[in-house]
């Protein structure tokens, strides 16, 4: 059986999003910059795509930005708010510890520009309050960004809270949206966001494409140069197939979430259930508040390279912080946020699931894991050592 | 294109040697769970050739691999040839490792080493210290 658990990292594309992409290959494939008609059509499609999206972040057609992704989003969002911070003197960014490098990696070239960084703590609940981000604001501070919902652990954070608290103080408020948009329901303005990035191939749209959501009148600064594109503030030719690709995707998120964040409940709650009887694990993420889909785990005793390797030799696709997966050093920077110490983090698993999964393929997983980890430890020394008592457990 | 060779792979999910010598004469351990990776060698050891050979491995599927293949190339050999194995022979032998996991196969070397080194230590052998390098020479992770 195969099973695709690693919906966090990507998702399969609805054959709904692949349709409507396929016309704008071939059929309405002009230039949307073009004067001609062809060019007019494509222009057409792209506006009217833009004015959908809007409607399902409760934002208006002109406060969206089309972008390859939601990293770049990421970066246009926090570069575009330190730029108009530092024009007010203004160099104090509020962030969290476990956040997507996407964020982490801009706020660090940000330090060493001088910007200072203050990354909240999220060791309790493995999520932030609003009081620690209204705790930090400063009369410096020119942006807070915090991710929607956490892509390893799944922890949603309290959006609307936050957003209050920063239209209080009146600092622009950016949230990474890349694994909540089309997953939890979103309304930018009732939320009092202020910027929001997401991604399309995390919602069964296509790859390489996204937008960034910006209230009217908070001034962006590009980082691609060149047309005059999406108001001038993302040079490029629009990729029209992929967001046409990536509307109808979002659209169909919105419309079926209700049913299929039930479904997806479900299951992963089934999964927790079921992971939980292994011996020495802990559940990483808020369990109160987080993502449908997220599933994470720490095994004590093994390393979960191997153990992705050995699910995905049993046709199981899943994903894991330990250090040997990302081709670094250090295990997961959430995992350690969160406060697991490096031997616990580098036996960690994420199962991330979407409506397409099914109950048969969670039994499959619920054989699977229990086996897996159990060989591992089996032949782990750092297992007999806290079998025989020459080392603690930690979980 | 695969992460891993085929040889990986099938050391990786069919490990030979894998457990424990109870009485061994000698025991080596290097790296630490801090960094993700802990190797344990136990050998059986009889006038001078290693009869037997177990390893316990706490880490990624290169480190699984390698412990299972440097255990198959010095069993049955004399000390003197297994003092000879190299990171590079265990490498080689496993179709290659990806760049950032040729520390894996380093760790078999010294795991090896370490475990020989015991042996001598417990008898009384005089051996030459410059062949024991300590882990530090990997350039791996460190407490």
């Amino acid at each position: 059986m195969q099973v695709y658990a690693d919906n966090a990292a990507t998702t399969k594309m609805s054959r709904l999003a692949i349709d409507a992409m396929l016309p704008y290959f071939d059929t309405v494939y002009g230039n949307p910059s073009s004067l001609h008609t062809p060019g007019q059509e494509a222009k057409e499609a792209l506006e009217d795509a833009r004015a959908r999206m809007a409607k399902c972040l409760g934002c208006e057609a002109r406060e969206i930005y089309f972008t390859s992704g939601g990293s770049e989003a990421d970066n246009q969002a926090i570069i575009s708010a330190a730029r108009y911070g530092a024009q007010k003197n203004k160099k104090h960014i509020i962030s969290t510890a476990f956040e997507h490098h996407a964020v982490l990696h801009t706020l660090n070239k940000l330090e060493k520009e001088g910007y200072e960084i203050t990354l909240l703590d999220v060791k309790t609940n493995h999520n932030i309050t609003a009081q620690q981000v209204k705790d930090a604001i400063r009369e410096d501070t020119c942006l807070v960004t915090c991710v929607y919902g956490n892509n390893e652990i799944g922890s949603l954070l309290p959006i609307a809270e936050i957003g209050a608290v920063c239209k209080e103080a009146g600092v622009p408020f950016h949230t990474d949206g890349v694994q909540a948009v089309g997953h939890v329901a979103i309304d930018v303005k009732a939320q009092n966001i202020d910027m929001l990035s997401l991604s399309a191939h995390k919602f069964h749209g296509p790859m390489g494409i996204g937008a960034l959501y910006v209230r009217r009148g908070f001034p962006l600064t590009n980082l691609i140069e060149g047309g005059a594109q999406e108001r001038g503030k993302r040079a490029g030719t629009e990729n029209l197939p992929a967001i046409m690709g990536m509307v109808a995707a979002l659209e169909d998120a919105c419309q079926h979430m209700e049913e299929n964040n039930k479904k997806v409940t479900y299951l992963r709650d089934k999964l927790i259930a079921g992971l939980s009887q292994i011996p020495h694990c802990a559940r990483n993420g808020d369990a109160e508040h987080c993502l449908p889909g997220i599933v994470s785990f720490c095994f004590e005793g093994i390393e979960g390279e191997s153990l992705l390797l050995l699910l995905d030799a049993k046709g199981i696709a899943a994903s894991s912080g330990s250090a040997c997966t990302s081709g670094s050093l250090d295990p997961s920077h959430v995992l350690l946020a969160i406060g697991r110490v490096h031997d616990v983090a580098h036996g960690s698993l994420r199962l991330s699931l979407s409506h397409y999964n099914t109950e048969e393929e969670i039994d499959h997983i619920l054989t699977a894991v229990p086996e897996v980890v159990s060989l591992l430890r089996n032949m782990s020394p750092v297992w007999r050592d806290l079998q025989t008592g020459v080392r603690e457990y930690i979980l | 294109m695969a992460l891993y060779s085929e040889v990986v792979m099938d050391h990786f999910t069919h490990p030979r040697n894998v457990g424990v010598i109870e009485n061994a004469d000698g025991v080596g351990q290097v790296g630490n769970a801090k960094c993700g990776d802990i190797m344990k060698i136990y050998l059986k050891i009889d006038d001078d050739i290693i009869t037997d050979v177990k390893f316990e491995t706490f880490g990624c599927g290169s480190a699984i691999a390698s412990s299972s293949m440097a255990t198959e190339m010095i069993k049955g050999k004399p000390i003197s040839e297994a003092m000879q194995l190299t990171n590079k022979a265990v490498a080689e032998a496993l179709d290659g490792l990806p760049a950032h996991k040729l520390h894996c196969s380093v760790l078999a070397e010294e795991a090896i080493k370490s475990a020989l080194k015991d042996y001598y230590d417990r008898n009384g052998i005089e051996y030459d210290h410059k062949l024991f390098p300590d882990c530090e020479s990997c350039g791996h992770c460190h407490d």
